[in-house]
C-alpha cells in the first residue's frame, strides 16, 4: 500500500466510518451507502482521483443483508494510484444516491446497474435501461435470474414450440 | 406519421428530458441514424434532434449487440470463459485475452515465463496496429477517402496472417491462456514479424502522404469535436482520445504489465483535442508499437511458455503418456477446472481504445462468481453527444469514427 493510499484510508476511517478490504495489493474501502456522494467528492477534490474507472455490482443472493455490493474504482493520474470503494446494499429493491454529479461517466454505469441488477440511483438524470430492450422484465445479472436456454424442437412438436419462440414472425 | 410510432421502441415520452423543448413543439426534427447504417461502425442507433443540418441533441441507443457475456462467463469455468472474451472487442481479441488472463493470474498468483510475456507483448502490439488500421480505413472511408481503406485492409491482412500462423485463427485466437500461452510460436513466426517490421514504416508514410496534408481531410477534421482535458477526465476518457487532449496517460507506462517496463517507447500526445489531433496520435501510436515489437523480437528469450504450476495450468501433451500425475491434472483441469482462492481483483491493460479492465470475483469455486468488463468503448462513447452538439450531421460521421467505438465492446 503506498503512502497516498494509506493517507486516504486513515482519513476515510475517521470521516466516513470506512472499513478496509485488501487483497493482492489492491485496496478497497467499504463505505455506508448514505455517505457515497461525500466520499466520491472527497476522493476527487482532496485526493486527486480524477477518473472514475469503473462502477459495477456483485449480487450475493440468497444472502439479503447485504444482498449487493456496488463496486467503484477510481484512478489518480497525479499519484499513479488506484483505489476501490464498495457499498453494501440490503434487500431486493435497493436504492442509493447517484454520483453523476461528481463523475459524469457514472451516468451509463449506473444505467447499466439499474438494467442488470435493479439498483435504483436517486438523483440520476436519465435512469433508463441501457443494453436490454426497454420493455424487458427482470434484471439479468442477478443471481436468481436464470441463464436461459433454447427449447429443443422435435418433428412432432415443432410448430407448437415455434409458435411461442420469441422472434419476429411475419 | 405520428412522432410516437416513428421513434418506436423509444417513445418521445421516455426521452423528453433529453431533447429540447423545441422538439416537443415540433420545431426541430427527430431523426433516427442507424442501427443499420454503414458509418455507425456496427449496430449503433443515434436519435438525433436536428435543426436543419445542425445537431441540437444526440441520444445514443446501444445494446443491439448485447450477448450477455458477463452472465455467460459466470456459468463457465475460468478456462472456458476465456473464449468469450475474444468476442467482446473484435478488433482487439488478443488484448481482451491478455486482460482476462492477467486478472486470473493475479487472483491465482501465477507467474508467467519471460518468453511468454515477450510473445504476448509482440502479439498485443501487432493487434494494436491492426485495430488502428481498421480505425484509419473506416474513418477515412467515412470522410470519402476510399483508397485508404483498401490499403489499410491490405496491411491488416499481414498481421492477421501472423495470428493465423501462431494460433490457427485469424481473429478469435484465445492464444494467450492463464499462466502463459497455448503453445510456443512456430519457427516461421520471427520471419513473418520481421517482414511486417520491414514493410510497415514505409506504409505508414504512405497513409500520411494520402491524408495528413490533404486539404479536404483537414477541413473535415480540424476544429471538429474539440474535447477539453478537464471534460475528458470528468467523463473518464482514456486512451488516444485523452492523449490527444494533452494528457500523457498510458497504462503501459503508468502501471506496466507483461514486462512493458523493459521497452523504450514514447507516448504521443497532441494539445488541440480535435479530430485531427486524435488522428495524429493514433498514427504515431502505430510507429511506437512497431518500436516495441522490434525490441521485444530482438531480445526474445528462450524457455518455456507456460507456468509450471500444475494446479492451474495443464501439463504439456507429451507428458500425458508417461506421467500419471500429468494425466490426473489434465483430467481435473478440463473437467472440473481450477479453483482460485476467494477474493476479488482488477486487472487493466491499455487497449487500442483506452483502459480495458477486468473485475473478477471468486467465491472459491471453479467458476467465476462475477466478471465485469470495464470496456473503453462503453465509457468513451458517452462523450459523443457532447462532441456532436452544434456540428453538422456530416461531421457526426467523422466524430463516430474518431471516438473509435467497437459496438461489441460497448454492448458486451
Amino acid at each position: 500500500m503506498n503512502e497516498h493510499i494509506s493517507k486516504i484510508v486513515k482519513a476515510f476511517q475517521e470521516r466516513f466510518g470506512a472499513s478496509i478490504y485488501a487483497f493482492r495489493g489492491e485496496t478497497s474501502l467499504i463505505i455506508p451507502a448514505e455517505k457515497i456522494v461525500a466520499a466520491a467528492q472527497a476522493l476527487r477534490d482532496e485526493f486527486d482521483f480524477e477518473l472514475l474507472t469503473e462502477e459495477t455490482a456483485v449480487d450475493y443472493w440468497p444472502q439479503l443483508t447485504p444482498r449487493f455490493h456496488v463496486v467503484y474504482r477510481m484512478r489518480s493520474l497525479k499519484h499513479n494510484a488506484i483505489i476501490g470503494m464498495r457499498v453494501p446494499l440490503d434487500g431486493n429493491a435497493p436504492t442509493m444516491s447517484s454520483i453523476v454529479s461528481v463523475y459524469a461517466n457514472a451516468n451509463w454505469f449506473e444505467r447499466e446497474l439499474w438494467d442488470m441488477f435493479g439498483i435504483r440511483f436517486e438523483g440520476h438524470p436519465d435512469l433508463r435501461r441501457i443494453v436490454m430492450p426497454h420493455d424487458w422484465e427482470g434484471h439479468p445479472l442477478r443471481k436468481d435470474y436464470p441463464l436461459g436456454h433454447e427449447e429443443v424442437q422435435f418433428s412432432f412438436n415443432f410448430d407448437e414450440i415455434n409458435a411461442r419462440k420469441p422472434y419476429a414472425k411475419e | 406519421m405520428g412522432t410516437e410510432a416513428f421513434l418506436s421502441p423509444v417513445t418521445l415520452d421516455e426521452v423528453k428530458h433529453l431533447v429540447s423543448n423545441r422538439a416537443i413543439e415540433g420545431e426541430t426534427v427527430l431523426l433516427n441514424m442507424g442501427p443499420q447504417h454503414p458509418s455507425t461502425h456496427g449496430v449503433l442507433r443515434l436519435l438525433l434532434e436536428l435543426d436543419g443540418e445542425q445537431v441540437v441533441n444526440c441520444i445514443p441507443d446501444v445494446g443491439f449487440l448485447h450477448t450477455g457475456v458477463e452472465k455467460n462467463m459466470e456459468a463457465k469455468t475460468y478456462e472456458k470463459a476465456e473464449v468469450m472474451s475474444d468476442r467482446l472487442d473484435y478488433l482487439n481479441n488478443v488484448g481482451n485475452n491478455l486482460a482476462y488472463c492477467l486478472a486470473v493470474e493475479k487472483l491465482c498468483e501465477l507467474d508467467v515465463p519471460p518468453r511468454a510475456q515477450a510473445i504476448r507483448v509482440i502479439l498485443v502490439e501487432l493487434q494494436r496496429i491492426a485495430s488502428h488500421l481498421v480505425w484509419l480505413g473506416t474513418h477515412a472511408l467515412d470522410l470519402a477517402a476510399m483508397s485508404v481503406f483498401l490499403y489499410c485492409f491490405r496491411e491488416r491482412e499481414m498481421i492477421l496472417d501472423v495470428m493465423e500462423l501462431v494460433s490457427g485463427q485469424r481473429m478469435m485466437t484465445t492464444f494467450i491462456r492463464p499462466g502463459g500461452l497455448w503453445r510456443d510460436v512456430p519457427v516461421e513466426f520471427e520471419d513473418a514479424v520481421r517482414q511486417i517490421l520491414k514493410t510497415f514504416p514505409a506504409r505508414i508514410d504512405e497513409y500520411h502522404a494520402l491524408l495528413t496534408k490533404n486539404p479536404l481531410f483537414i477541413d473535415r477534421t480540424r476544429n471538429i469535436g474539440i474535447l477539453k482535458p478537464e471534460v475528458a477526465l470528468n467523463y473518464g476518457i482514456t486512451g488516444p482520445i485523452l492523449r490527444a487532449s494533452g494528457i500523457a496517460h498510458d497504462l503501459r507506462k503508468a502501471q506496466p504489465y507483461s514486462g512493458y517496463e523493459q521497452y523504450e517507447f514514447d507516448i504521443p500526445t497532441q494539445k488541440e483535442g480535435d479530430t485531427y489531433a486524435r488522428y495524429l496520435v493514433r498514427m504515431e501510436e502505430m510507429r511506437q508499437s512497431l518500436r516495441i515489437v522490434q525490441q521485444a523480437l530482438d531480445k526474445l528469450p528462450l524457455g518455456p511458455v507456460r507456468s509450471n504450476n500444475r494446479k492451474y495450468v495443464p501439463p504439456p501433451r507429451s507428458e500425458l503418456a508417461v506421467s500419471m500425475e500429468a494425466l490426473i491434472h489434465h483430467f481435473k483441469l478440463w473437467t472440473e477446472g481450477f479453483s482460485p482462492p476467494k477474493g476479488s481483483v482488477y486487472a487493466a491493460v491499455e487497449s487500442p481504445r483506452g483502459e480495458l479492465g477486468v473485475y473478477l470475483e471468486s467465491d472459491g469455486s471453479p467458476k467465476p462468481y462475477r466478471v465485469h468488463w470495464r470496456t473503453p468503448s462503453f465509457t468513451n462513447m458517452q462523450i459523443l453527444p457532447l462532441l456532436a452538439k452544434g456540428h453538422l450531421v456530416a461531421d457526426l460521421v467523422a466524430l463516430i469514427g474518431t471516438v473509435d467505438i467497437v459496438l461489441g465492446d460497448v454492448d458486451r
